[in-house]
Order: C-alpha cells, then sequence, then structure tokens
C-alpha cells in the first residue's frame, strides 16, 4: 500500500542533501570541537561555518547562537535561564513574573507551571480568540513591574496561526523604556518559540524584535535531536547544563558537528525556498479545504483563515472522534493527527482548541493535516476519495 | 497499516477487527431497554439498545444494537458486548463485566481500559431500564 504523509508538523524526513553534508562528521571528521589538534580544528571549522550560516540566516552575530537538542531544550533555556540570571544579579525584590499564552507548546507552559510550583512565582497565560491570535491589549495590560519575559510563540504547532511577534516586540521595547525611566533595573525580555514557523516564515531576528527565539532542526527536513536558541547579546542569562563551556558558556557538552551542520544546511534551505514552497504548499492546503467542506458537511476549519502557518489544515469534524479517524485514515495508507483525548494518553483533549473556546464535544473530533514539500495533488485526490467514506460510516455508528 | 496482522499501534488484530467492521450497530425502534452511557464531553458516549424475549420461561437477550461515538476501543468493546451478550439470559447478561469484554478482545491497552467499562455499564443499565419496565407492569 502506498503511505503517504500529511503529519509534517510533528517531524519531517531528513533531506537526502542534508544528508550528505552530515555524513563526513560521523565517522571520518570526528574529531571534538574543544581539541586543539588538527581533527578537533576540522569539526570546529564545520562547527564555525554553520554557525555563521545560520547567522546569516537570522540576521545576528554568530556568539548569539546557542546549538543544542532541539525545541524543547530552546524552550528551557529562555525561561528558566533569565529567571537564574535574575537570582544570580540580586534581581529580586519580589516574586518573579512571566506572560506566556494559553496555546503555547507544553514545553513552555510545564516549564513555566514548573517554576510556579516550585518557586514563588508569578504567571500569566493570555487568552486568545476564537481564530488563535493574542490579544495584544490583554497582553500588554497583564504586564508589571516584576515581569521579567513575555514568551508568545510565533505560529501556533495545531492550528497554524501566526501570532504578532513585532506588534509584541513593539509593546515589551515601550516597557523596557518605562521601566528605565523608572528606575526599575529588572530587565524584561520577549521570547518566541519559532519550532513551527522556521520553515516557512522570515526568522530575520532583528525584523523581529524579538531578545531569544527557538527552532527544532527536525521541523524543516533537517536531522531529529538538534536545534538552537537565538540570544541577543546583554540578555541576562544563565546556563541550564553546566561543564565545560560550550556554547558560549551556556550549554556544555560536546557538540553534535553533524547534527549542527545538518540544521544549519536544512535552515538555510527552508529559508531560501520559503516563498516558493509556501506557494505551493499553501495551495495543496487550499485545495484540500476547499474540496473537504464541499464532501462533507459538519466541518470546521480551526485557526485564522488567513494569518496561518502555509502547510496546516486543522479541522473539528463533527459527531465522530479523533482517533478512530486518525486510525482509519491509517489503514488507508494516510498520516495524519488529532487533538481529541482519546489519542493523547493523558485523556485530557487539546489545550489549544480548548483555548480557542472550541466545546470539548467538538475537540473530541479534531483533525489535523501538515503538508510538506515532497506532497502532490494526486495524494491530496486520494485523501479526499477515501475521507468522506470514514467519516459516512463513523457517523453512521455514532450514538451522538 | 496492515502489520500482517498483528494489529495497529496500541491494539491488536481482533480490536481492530471489531473497531473497522463492528457488528450489530444500529437502533432498536421497539427496544426493551436502552443503556446510555458516558458524555461527549469526555469524548465517549455509547447507546446499548436490547430486546428481551421469554422463551421456556427464561428471558432471553433475542437482540442488541449499538450507537457509539468514541475512539477505537469504545467502537470495539460495543461491537464485543453486542456479540457476547446476544442469546444470554438477562442473568448471565448481568454478569458480564468489564474485564470479560476486554479478554473476550485480547486485552486493551492500559489507558483505554475504561472503554470496556463504558459497554458493560451501558448493558447493564439497558437490563436494569428493561427490569423497570417490566416490574412496572406487574
Amino acid at each position: 500500500m502506498k503511505r503517504i504523509y500529511f503529519d509534517h508538523a510533528a517531524t519531517t524526513a531528513l533531506d537526502k542533501d542534508v544528508l550528505g553534508k552530515m555524513k563526513p562528521y560521523f565517522s571520518d571528521k570526528f574529531g571534538n570541537a574543544s581539541s586543539l589538534h588538527a581533527f578537533g580544528q576540522e569539526a570546529k571549522a564545520a562547527l564555525d561555518e554553520s554557525r555563521q550560516k545560520v547567522a546569516n540566516i537570522l540576521n545576528c552575530d554568530p556568539l548569539e547562537i546557542i546549538f543544542n537538542s532541539g525545541g524543547t531544550e530552546s524552550d528551557n533555556l529562555a525561561i528558566k535561564g533569565p529567571v537564574l540570571a535574575a537570582f544570580r544579579d540580586k534581581l529580586i525584590s519580589k516574586p518573579l513574573h512571566i506572560i506566556t499564552t494559553k496555546i503555547e507548546h507544553p514545553a513552555i507552559l510545564k516549564t513555566v507551571k514548573q517554576l510556579e510550583k516550585l518557586f514563588d512565582f508569578e504567571a500569566t497565560y493570555a487568552d486568545v480568540d476564537v481564530n488563535g491570535l493574542v490579544n495584544l491589549s490583554q497582553l500588554e495590560s497583564e504586564i508589571k513591574d516584576n515581569t521579567i519575559l513575555i514568551s508568545v510563540m510565533y505560529a501556533n504547532n495545531e492550528v497554524g496561526t501566526i501570532e504578532p511577534i513585532v506588534e509584541i516586540s513593539k509593546i515589551v521595547e515601550k516597557h523596557r523604556e518605562k521601566r528605565q525611566d523608572n528606575g526599575n533595573n529588572l530587565p524584561i525580555y520577549f521570547h518566541a518559540d519559532a519550532v513551527q514557523a522556521a520553515g516557512y516564515l522570515d526568522v530575520d531576528v532583528k525584523k523581529l524584535g524579538v531578545d531569544m527565539l527557538s527552532i527544532s532542526g527536525h521541523k524543516f527536513y533537517g536531522p531529529k535531536g538538534t536545534g538552537l536558541l537565538y540570544i541577543k547579546k546583554g540578555t541576562g542569562i544563565e546556563a541550564l547544563s553546566t561543564g565545560g563551556g560550550h556554547e558560549n558558556g551556556l550549554r556544555a557538552g560536546t557538540e553534535n558537528i553533524s547534527g549542527i551542520v545538518g540544521l544549519a544546511a536544512a535552515l538555510k534551505s527552508a529559508q531560501e525556498n520559503k516563498e516558493m514552497e509556501s506557494k505551493k504548499v499553501s495551495g495543496l492546503r487550499d485545495y484540500l479545504t476547499q474540496n473537504l467542506m464541499k464532501k462533507i458537511d459538519g466541518v470546521i476549519l480551526t485557526g485564522h483563515p488567513e494569518i496561518r502557518l502555509p502547510n496546516i489544515a486543522s479541522f473539528l469534524i463533527d459527531r465522530i472522534e479523533g482517533e478512530s479517524m486518525l486510525i482509519k485514515l491509517d489503514l488507508k495508507g494516510i498520516a495524519v493527527s488529532t487533538g481529541s483525548a482519546c489519542s493523547s494518553g493523558s485523556l485530557e483533549p487539546s489545550h489549544v482548541l480548548k483555548a480557542l473556546n472550541y466545546p470539548p464535544e467538538k475537540i473530541h473530533g479534531s483533525l489535523r493535516i501538515s503538508l510538506g514539500k515532497e506532497n502532490t495533488k494526486e495524494e491530496v485526490d486520494y485523501f479526499l476519495e477515501v475521507f468522506p467514506e470514514i467519516v459516512y460510516k463513523l457517523r453512521e455508528i455514532s450514538a451522538l | 497499516m496492515k502489520k500482517d496482522n498483528k494489529g495497529f499501534g496500541p491494539y491488536n488484530q481482533k480490536v481492530i477487527d471489531h473497531f473497522t467492521n463492528p457488528h450489530n450497530y444500529g437502533v432498536i425502534e421497539d427496544a426493551s431497554g436502552v443503556g446510555s452511557v458516558g458524555n461527549p464531553v469526555c469524548g465517549d458516549m455509547m447507546k446499548l439498545y436490547i430486546k428481551v424475549e421469554k422463551k421456556a420461561g427464561k428471558e432471553i437477550i433475542t437482540d442488541i444494537k449499538f450507537k457509539t461515538f468514541g475512539c477505537a476501543a469504545a467502537i470495539a468493546t460495543s461491537s464485543m458486548i453486542t456479540d457476547m451478550a446476544v442469546g444470554m439470559t438477562i442473568e448471565e447478561a448481568k454478569k458480564l463485566t468489564r474485564k470479560d469484554v476486554s479478554s473476550q478482545l485480547g486485552g486493551l491497552p492500559p489507558v483505554k481500559e475504561h472503554c470496556s467499562n463504558l459497554a458493560a455499564d451501558a448493558l447493564h443499565k439497558a437490563i436494569s431500564e428493561y427490569e423497570d419496565k417490566r416490574n412496572s407492569k406487574l
């Protein structure tokens, strides 16, 4: 049976060209970049070159890039790092405060919740509207004199909505200036989780105005276990993993050279082709969406209708449950994902769709299709052919 | 994907068979009892219809149908319990437990065990509705 992959927001296949660039750094050029001898210097050269490549894309200084294991590690450092630094610099006169949103990835939400649980710590989880857009005036009104960090994702992984990062940067900048005028020396930083965005959207940190930006390699045809955190020079931050002083002292541990080479190559390729790929993949997505809505009644497209990633189409299908759809599609060779509780292991339905204010019985019928560069119109047509039958059968059985 | 009859992800082949080709789904218009359990808010909802007829002094479940909103496990356990209960006396059917359903299916993933609860509860509720109706006629 032909297998069709419509789950690119979960992960992507490593690009063959990227793999080719990584290969020499496993067995041939295997040196430790910290070693002074020729083997080490060979690795160091690849590390420096990759860092420069990424810096050119992000429009930043190479020293502002911390390579690590992926989005989760980046998000953890972006949240805990400034908090530890505030303790180090004795800037704490009252509990610190972090603002984030209700629709962040668990790597953000659970990290903030951990701080709340362990320390005297305040957190605000800002609302989003029914399209998934954060409410800017609410976000601004939550900023207090003890707020150290605002973390908002660049684009949402479940519904694809793109958040107004530039506008949030401006708000943060305004409050930073106000704070200086008031003699409040607690810094206020803005972090954006760009894990889903980096494959398709502009990641120029100067244009975005962020202090920190998380990126993960495997979301854009790079290797798994690779990622980076951009940290603007001057940001007060403490390492979470301490040791040999790698990555500007912010991430100890021998560098994963093959992975870093792959991450840099994949990011470069994704960013160079993003206009063309966005056009192609959004065309397919719109074709899928329009025809799906035509063929099946009781379907809602979630996320913002326009301000969204080109590759994600997320639906709520009335009267049937997500895991059932997922398994039936997989039996037909099509891989998708769902935010239904029954598929989660925790039996909790998607926190993102809840934040968008959909009722639980609708959320159980969620279906996410995330397309990628290898998908074709024929594959979408095959999906459009088999899916209505699956919906029809499950509705026939359904008690609703 | 069919993995050479070895099931699918967390589910075994028997569960997948009942899920993809469920037995006895639908409604019984003149049902002797209906058991409705679960809640769409929780992601599972099951309605079980039974037809009870007296044969040789025994109350036998002669027909049984279900409607289920839920995951693969919820649909498979619904189908399984209808297969098990049909032809039973109501006293026999009352003794069916969630464990009987899940073991008849060859086991369910731990996180899905509660689905078999749903099926057993629906059957017991349908029987007690039948009994209430019967007793009120006495």
